[in-house]
């Protein structure tokens, strides 16, 4: 056991925890964060996407001890008002099925956007193929992404 | 043939509205607060599976309008995707005149004597649930109608609702909800025969896109799923499950788990043996910890001997071999039509396959999990599951508490598919909080689940299709084998159930003189459970793929040749061609209710054919694939078109489906079960296979156990809804049964090598 201190979400948090502990079971059990998802402990399906220093990290098999002093977002963190241009698109385009996969899918959704703000349809299909969605929604997942990416979407 | 309980019904077979003014304190039980209005329960008949009424008189779809003019309306079915948290209470509301904006919408515990059935499976909750979710919202309407038009001095005939708010038609008078609601309380409720439903052409919210009402908790991580229940004080417990199914426990050393820090208490968990059943979990031992990371690492430190039992030999490999030579041989007759001996012996031409489909896991994103209190002899459950009063009923047999001592809760499911209808972990959660005395949440890793499903079962078919000297099609033998769902209960299962035949095999629709469905041995070793749409996966997948190929070789087009084959519009039944005592029994339904009608089904081929371009000039290593099937009381019509380069890497360009689902309640969801049956359907058909070495499952993971991602998913799913006024039927299983044969249909138009076994190998 030691002792960390991270940054989640622009605040400062200490934690006590062993050096392995993956950063999602840091937010979700110590921080009490849940929107970041377990789905497979092993980087798999992209369920527990968050940022770190804006670049996507799959935080189920992120050790705590390389956090350091890195920037870590999660979905509480991307908006404060829930209202990020990709939340909304994936509003506007009732992306969400069972919704589980979708605080990963929009983490690395936002991720690509910010590298490439106008990707092609390889690209997306490239950047999100790490991330599974069991009901398949991946059809608008693509859409949202693009209407995103065209400009900020309005709310009906 | 031994009989089990349908999977697809529960022990609810039918269903009969009443309404009744509910005592508002049973509604405050619920966790509303309201300080006067009106309260309506909807209250079900339940039936046993003989159809007599039990007695019980049990009340769901509670609805209340406060005396400020809030509209709640309980959602009493469990949401894992299809949107039902949504659609039913939208049709409570659209009768009602509510203002959708502001209905606020909370979800019922598990409880027949207030909800009815509340099983989510089988795709019937519309399909049960839409009549008396409209003569709720009716009846409410009713009331304050009748209310307003006391207080008004009006003739309630000129009156009307809009928006919250009772409307005088004609002049500017209106007034909310709110103003009527606590006079209308104190009406007595109006036979339901006087109650005046909306024309069609009425409805403001049926029949349109209305976005899920769990849209923005989900994309901002605010959405409580099973995996997200906390409670002061609760324990993480990670379970070491026996590896084989059936096995148990021999002895455990613990020392090394319980010198992780935050390891709390090590617990053997006894285990069902066999049969694995559904009332018992896996034996296994618990690690209990402070948190969800210290018990992995508690388990991973674990030494455990098991005595593996009967199953440690069993090898699926070797099984589906010995099936394959067993499946040409005589079965166990189960449908009969005319002498498929004689078609045979007088065959111009015979075609005949065996048809391989392997084992299945459900893999949800959210792995199972669930959370469980035991204190002063109650037990209380927050747990994502399909079946709420099922896991009340197995946590109170198990842990030995009244069924009323048990209170289960229902959080959003992270994916379901059939596996939430399981209360195994459940169960675990409860007998852990019970020993520990600990609020425990069972988590399940990704491998627990890929290992310990419920499984769907392999398959082993044959078909003989045999072609006259006329060129009809004149004979159709169909051989099953698969371990069966009810084996899970009961190991003297061997052969599948009349509701697994059902299940795209006994309701072969098509005009063929001589039909002889057999069924044959298979023994299961696994715990075999039901995955969306179950046996019409691979039983669609022989019988559509062998249909094309009928065709072709009669010259025909596949399309021409279902449109022919189906025959006159008229209604087809199955049952009095059903052998050895067994029925038919249309998705627990009256077929003289829910009729097999060829008209609806060649409409929907004819929408597909048109909407597709069936027929278009296509460039080389592209082609287009049909299939058509029935299922769950819905018709759907599927064509697919893919692409093969010379890498034989497949793109799958355009999907189209055209559904007859009745009368279609949120045309959005619709559309997204089909887009997402789609894309659940090509991991079947491309990916995902389960097997087993030494009773072991060789799979743990997504590397092993593999999904469609992104990159090879459809490009274009279009989806044509049948404009229908028909009583509305269930979309949540129907879309998956005829794409695989569609698609493999397609990658033979494209290819020329035809495919008989999935997932389909290039």
């Amino acid at each position: 056991m030691a002792t960390y201190t991270i940054q989640v979400n622009g605040k400062s948090h200490t934690v006590e925890a062993m050096e392995d502990m993956p950063l999602l079971w840091v937010i979700r059990d110590l921080l009490n964060l849940p929107g970041t998802k377990f789905g497979c402990g092993k980087a798999l399906c992209g369920a527990c996407t968050v940022h770190v220093n804006g670049n996507p990290v799959r935080s189920c098999s992120y050790p705590i001890s390389a956090v350091g002093t890195a920037s870590i977002t999660t979905i509480e963190g991307l908006s404060e008002q829930g209202n990020h241009p990709v939340q909304e698109a994936w509003e506007k385009l009732v992306v969400p099925q069972c919704g589980y996969c979708q605080t990963g899918q929009i983490m690395t959704a936002v991720a690509l956007l910010k590298q490439k703000p106008n990707p092609t349809d390889q690209e997306i299909d490239q950047a999100m193929q790490g991330n599974l969605c069991r009901c398949g929604t991946y059809n608008r997942i693509k859409a949202a992404i693009q209407l995103a990416a065209s400009g900020k979407p309005a709310l009906p | 043939m031994k009989k089990t309980a349908p999977f697809y019904t529960s022990n609810i077979e039918e269903v009969e509205s009443k309404i009744f003014n509910a005592s508002r304190r049973d509604f405050l039980k619920l966790g509303s607060i309201l300080s006067g209005g009106l309260v309506l329960g909807v209250s079900f008949w339940s039936c046993d599976s003989a159809g007599k009424k039990t007695g019980t008189l049990s009340t769901t779809a509670y609805l209340s309008i406060s005396d400020t003019g809030e509209v709640t309306i309980v959602a009493h079915r469990s949401e894992m995707g299809q949107g039902i948290r949504t659609s039913l209470p939208l049709v409570v509301a659209d009768e009602l005149g509510a203002d959708w904006s502001k209905v606020k919408i909370i979800q019922a515990e598990g409880d027949e004597k207030k909800y009815g059935n509340q099983n989510t499976d089988g795709s019937f909750s519309i399909r049960m649930f839409y009549k008396p979710m409209r003569e709720a919202g009716a009846m409410a309407k009713a009331m304050l109608l009748q209310a307003a038009a006391k207080a008004w001095g009006l003739p309630i005939e000129e009156l009307d609702t809009e928006n919250g708010q009772v409307i005088h038609k004609g002049t500017d008078k209106k007034a909310g909800f709110g103003e009527f609601a606590g006079a209308a309380a104190s009406l007595a409720v109006p036979k339901a025969e006087s109650l005046q439903l909306k024309a069609d052409n009425q409805f403001n919210l049926i029949g349109k896109d209305t976005p899920i009402i769990d849209l923005h908790d989900i994309v901002t991580g605010k959405a409580g799923f099973g995996s997200d229940a906390r409670l002061e004080g609760m324990k993480i417990a990670v379970i070491k499950h026996c590896p084989v199914t059936g096995g148990s426990v021999k002895s455990v050393n613990d020392t090394k788990a319980k010198a992780i820090p935050g390891v709390l208490q090590v617990i053997t968990i006894k285990g069902a043996g066999l049969p694995a059943t559904l009332s018992k979990p896996i034996a296994g031992v618990a690690v209990i910890a402070e948190n969800t990371w210290a018990a992995i690492k508690g388990r991973e430190a674990l030494e455990v001997e098991w005595d593996l039992g009967p199953n440690a030999t069993y090898n699926s490999d070797e099984h589906i071999e010995a099936l394959k030579k067993e499946i040409t041989k005589e079965g166990t007759l189960r449908r009969n039509r005319g002498d498929f001996k004689a078609a045979r012996a007088g065959a111009q031409k015979v075609i005949e396959h065996t048809y391989v489909a392997p084992y299945l896991a459900h893999a949800t994103l959210e792995p199972p999990c669930a959370l469980a209190v035991v204190k002063d002899g109650n037990c209380e459950i927050w747990a994502p599951t399909q079946n709420p009063q099922g896991a009340r009923d197995a946590v109170a047999g198990y842990i030995e508490l009244g069924a009323d001592k048990v209170k289960v809760n229902i959080t959003l499911l992270g994916g379901a598919f059939g596996r939430k209808s399981k209360p195994d972990f459940i169960l675990e959660a409860a007998f852990l909080a019970k020993e520990s005395g600990y609020p425990i949440k069972v988590q399940w890793t990704r491998e627990d689940d890929i290992q310990h499903d419920y499984y769907h079962a392999m398959s082993v078919q044959h078909l003989v299709a045999t072609i006259d000297a006329n060129n009809q099609l004149s004979g159709w033998n169909h051989h099953i084998a698969n371990p069966s769902i009810g084996a899970t209960e009961n190991e003297a299962a061997l052969q599948p159930d009349d509701g697994e035949l059902m299940l795209g095999a006994s309701d072969y629709p098509y005009n063929v003189p001589a039909i002889k469905i057999e069924t044959h041995d298979a023994k299961a070793h696994l715990r075999i459970g039901w995955l969306r749409s179950v046996r019409n996966i691979p039983q669609a997948f022989a019988i559509c793929t062998m249909m094309d190929e009928v065709a072709e070789a009669r010259g025909k087009d596949p399309i021409e040749q279902a449109l022919e084959l189906l025959g006159e519009d008229r209604n087809i039944t199955f049952a009095e061609e059903m052998m050895n005592g067994g029925g038919y029994p249309n998705y627990g339904e009256d077929i003289a209710n829910y009729p097999w009608n060829t008209g609806r089904m060649k409409a929907v081929i004819e929408r597909v054919r048109k909407e597709s371009g069936w027929g278009k000039q296509l460039p080389k290593g592209t082609g287009m694939g049909f299939a058509a099937h029935k299922s769950f009381l819905t018709y759907v019509a599927c064509v697919v078109e893919v692409q093969v380069d010379a890498s034989k890497k497949v793109t799958i360009n355009k999907v189209h489906y055209a559904v007859d689902c009745g009368l279609a309640v949120n045309t959005d969801r619709v559309k997204s079960q089909f887009e997402g049956g789609a894309q659940f359907s090509t991991s079947l058909a491309m990916k995902s296979a389960i097997t087993v070495k030494n009773g072991i499952v060789e799979q743990t993971n997504f590397d092993g156990y593999q999904l469609i991602r992104m990159p090879e998913s459809p490009k274009e799913i279009h989806v044509h809804i049948m404009d229908s006024k028909d009583k509305p039927t269930g979309v949540g299983e129907p879309p998956v049964p005829p794409y695989a044969p569609a698609l493999a249909n397609a990658i033979y138009k494209a290819t020329g090598k035809r495919m008989y076994g999935m997932p389909l190998k290039m």
